[in-house]
């Protein structure tokens, strides 16, 4: 329904970084009244549009009008006069301010906004509350208010519910639906098809970076909204047979019991067996980076146990965890690399952690070691001298070797093929299996669901912080997944 | 010298700086010894070698404990303070119980200090800058109630320190029978031991040491400790060297210990650079001070030009080695 009368219309936007194409051909329209969903799944491009329209990019290409005024060339402040004000996913307030400050800053009046407050169900919230000393729910309870208060006439909410409690996310839904009623424009950007039927009346559908649909929210209406986010993947995804292992019964190698940890992981379950590859499937912000973390002891737990080979752990430090045997790939190369060192002093760090190992390097054994991790991974020995000068791949093996060197009992890897070239994400699949067949116990999440059937025995889809599903990769196709991990197959965990 | 022609040379220079950081800083030196030569011919002998490499060795061993300490991004300002403090426990204490307990004496006041540096660093995460500042100033406190109410019968300098700070054996000093292990120890260290490749892990990023399995509290502890030994034994030889304790024997030596380092090539942000670069740095700025003594320019006007060159030459040589 684009039409004249749209509050918010953008229309062929398109942004690239460097060679990488986020948006080709992304279009949106709001009329008034109107709540509109958008979705997408990872990687289609919806921080991309975000960011562009609410002024924090610059498109390439397209526009975006708001009332009919160009607002491309505007800034955030820019799009706010405008009429438009975002709620982001993580609070935009200042920690050391209180809440009164904070309002301040923006030029926002306190009555309204206390107002919102107690609508939103948090009626007590002090005013001279410091930031830093609220928890995140109520962060973001305050966020919304300060939003509203500021009568905005689209109202942009990204990832608004995560981390809230159920009641309140109740209320919130309520206002939210109340503003559209009440002749407002909202874009609701959601994982959550049970919020979406709820308050929204249209979705627009982001696909590598094209709007591919744009459909009025009824009943159903989930499916089809599914099968437009694969587009054509699931013909895609069918892959070489390849035998799944039985489920062993002895004592897994790690069992993860009831894990609360980090701000949205409340309830994880699920065992990994040696010699096994366990798949993670989640949408994008479900905490899978929380549970690797705390997995490889950089985070401590709010509750829940852990048990490597049927003996409980708790970890203070990523030394605890790699005595067990966990040792952690990260998502990000640059939290895991030594840039500015050689390729072997990189590979061998966890070889001399230990106080024991200060002493005097025996040279040829780590030379020994690292070689045998080099030739393993098939690392392109050009450029030895510094990391920084490897290509994003090659990086990628490097923060692999360095376990290899160590000995790898169970390999923790988060996203390990994200921004990787097709050949080495397929040396990476094989060296998972290969570990795997060795006796290796791999936990390994993606951001790209064709991976799992590639490299995995077993996938867990985490939605709304717990484990919602335990999918064989057999029939791990694409479709089966999203569904999962949209939560639209929950069942209770094995 | 190519140094101020155009960007492309200075980049490249820069270039040289990162992955050959001695041979630029080599010739640094040649040049400075020349232009001394032609400023006072007839100054370069075999003696004013032997000098030059006297005075520049205690400045080259504080200048370790800020390499060790950058190289983890980090810096210890309390070396001065804490060589001072060494030799002014040993020269007034071993009069009154001897020289083998003074001196042991003074070096367990340099392991404390360091042991208060590296646990504040390390365990209460203050940075090293502020912490090294803030020990040095106390340790100061108590060398003053320490001269207030010790009363020192006089001052006894040990006779192998006089021969360790001021001979010469065939005509070089013997201070070389100190510093040559000494450095072998430390550049063998910074490479080929475990404690040495972690110092540069945690200077390049400390989250991903931790990742590995590092604590880097511990390595924090021993560097600072190590640290305020190697300048507890620096005092000892400064001591020998300069014949006299004072309160502020080796204070003047805190900046151009930091200078030495940085000139040789060891990034403030760690990570990056090594001590051979820094004994160059110790003798580059040594031989500047010759120049500036010879050039008979008065105390205030010395001191001046020399900090002046110091952070010039220092914001040269960073803005040359940091570009990437």
């Amino acid at each position: 329904m684009p039409d004249a009368a749209a509050v918010l219309d953008a229309t062929g936007v398109a942004k690239r970084f460097g060679a990488v194409v986020a948006l080709k051909n992304a279009s949106l329209q709001v009329a008034a009244g109107q709540v509109v969903a958008l979705m997408g799944a990872n990687g289609a491009g919806k921080s991309t549009f975000v960011k562009i329209l609410t002024g924090v990019l610059k498109p390439d290409a397209g526009h975006v009008k708001i009332k009919g005024r160009d607002s491309t060339v505007a800034s955030p402040a820019g799009a706010r006069k405008w009429g438009l004000v975002p709620v982001y996913q993580e609070p935009s307030l200042i920690p050391d301010l209180s809440v009164a400050d904070n309002l301040r800053l923006a030029d926002t009046a306190i009555e309204p906004f206390r107002h919102w407050v107690a609508e939103l169900g948090l009626p007590g919230l002090a005013p001279d509350a410091m930031i830093r000393s609220l928890p995140l729910a109520s962060l973001r309870i305050v966020d919304l208010a300060r939003a509203l208060a500021l009568e905005p006439a689209v109202l942009l909410l990204d990832e608004l519910t995560a981390a809230l409690p159920t009641d309140l996310v109740d209320r919130v839904l309520k206002v939210v639906r109340a503003q559209a009623d009440g002749g407002r424009s909202v874009i609701y950007v959601s994982h959550r098809f049970n919020e979406i039927a709820a308050i929204c009346d249209r979705a627009t559908v982001l696909r590598d970076g094209l709007t591919v649909g744009d459909v009025k929210i009824e009943p159903g209406i989930e499916e089809r909204i599914v099968e437009m986010m694969l587009g054509g993947a699931v013909a895609a995804a069918v892959s070489a047979e390849r035998p799944v292992k039985p489920i062993p019964s002895e004592t897994p190698r790690l069992r993860v019991r009831s894990l609360k940890t980090g701000t949205r992981l409340t309830d994880v379950s699920f065992d990994l067996h040696q010699g096994e590859v366990l798949g993670v499937v989640a949408l994008e912000g479900q905490g899978q980076d929380e549970l690797f973390d705390t997995l490889a002891g950089n985070r401590k737990p709010s509750a829940g146990t852990v048990q490597v080979d049927g003996a409980p752990k708790t970890f203070a430090h990523p030394a605890d965890a790699i005595a067990a045997g966990l040792t952690l790939v990260p998502g990000d190369r640059a939290h895991a690399l030594l840039m500015s060192r050689s390729v072997r002093e990189n590979i061998a760090v966890p070889l001399l952690a230990r106080v024991r190992n200060w002493g005097a390097i025996r040279m040829r054994d780590e030379a020994a070691k690292v070689d045998k991790a080099i030739d393993t991974l098939q690392i392109d020995t050009r450029a030895l001298g510094e990391v920084r000068r490897l290509s994003g791949g090659n990086q990628q093996k490097v923060t692999i070797a360095r376990w290899i060197a160590k000995g790898v009992q169970t390999l923790l890897l988060f996203d390990p093929t994200r921004g990787i070239d097709i050949r080495t994400k397929r040396q990476i699949y094989a060296l998972v299996r290969d570990l795997a067949d060795q006796g290796a116990a791999v936990l390994f999440y993606t951001s790209e669901l064709a991976e799992i059937r590639l490299a995995c025995d077993r996938a867990v889809v985490i939605f709304n912080g717990r484990v919602v599903d335990v999918i064989d990769a057999r029939d791990a196709d694409e479709a089966t997944l999203m569904r999962a991990a949209y939560g639209l197959t929950e069942k209770a965990p094995a | 010298m190519t140094l101020t022609d155009t960007p492309s040379s200075l980049s490249r220079f820069g270039r040289l700086m990162v992955d050959r950081p001695l041979l630029p800083l080599i010739g640094l030196l040649v040049l400075l010894i020349a232009v001394l030569a032609i400023l006072n011919p007839g100054v370069l002998s075999m003696f004013w070698a032997g000098n030059t490499l006297k005075i520049a060795i205690p400045l080259a061993m504080l200048a370790a404990c800020q390499t060790l300490t950058m190289l983890t991004g980090g810096i210890d300002l309390s070396v001065g303070t804490v060589a001072t403090i060494s030799a002014y426990l040993t020269a007034t204490l071993a009069p009154l119980i001897g020289v083998p307990p003074a001196i042991a004496i003074a070096l367990a006041s340099a392991v404390v200090i360091g042991l208060v540096n590296g646990f504040g660093i390390a365990v209460c995460r203050v940075h090293p800058l502020i912490m090294t500042l803030g020990t040095a100033l106390i340790a100061t406190g108590f060398l003053l109630v320490y001269q207030r109410y010790v009363i020192a019968t006089g001052v006894q300098i040990p006779d192998f320190l006089l021969w360790l700070g001021t001979g010469r054996s065939f005509g070089l000093p013997n201070s070389l029978a100190l510093f040559i292990p000494f450095a072998v120890l430390i550049i063998w260290a910074q490479r080929r031991s475990g404690f040495g490749r972690l110092l540069y892990a945690i200077g390049a990023n400390e989250a991903a040491a931790r990742l590995s399995g590092v604590r880097v509290w511990q390595v924090h502890l021993t560097l600072y400790t190590l640290s305020g030994v190697i300048a507890g034994v620096t005092g000892l030889l400064y001591l020998g060297q300069i014949k006299t304790a004072s309160l502020s024997l080796a204070l003047p030596l805190d900046l151009p210990s930091v200078a030495a380092a940085v000139i040789g090539g060891t990034s403030i942000f760690g990570g990056r650079g090594g001590y051979g670069g820094t004994i160059v740095g110790a003798l580059i700025l040594t031989v500047l001070t010759t120049m500036l003594t010879l050039m008979q320019i008065p105390e205030g006007g010395r001191r001046i030009l020399f900090g002046l060159i110091i952070l010039s030459v220092t914001a040269l040589f960073i803005r040359l080695t940091e570009r990437n």
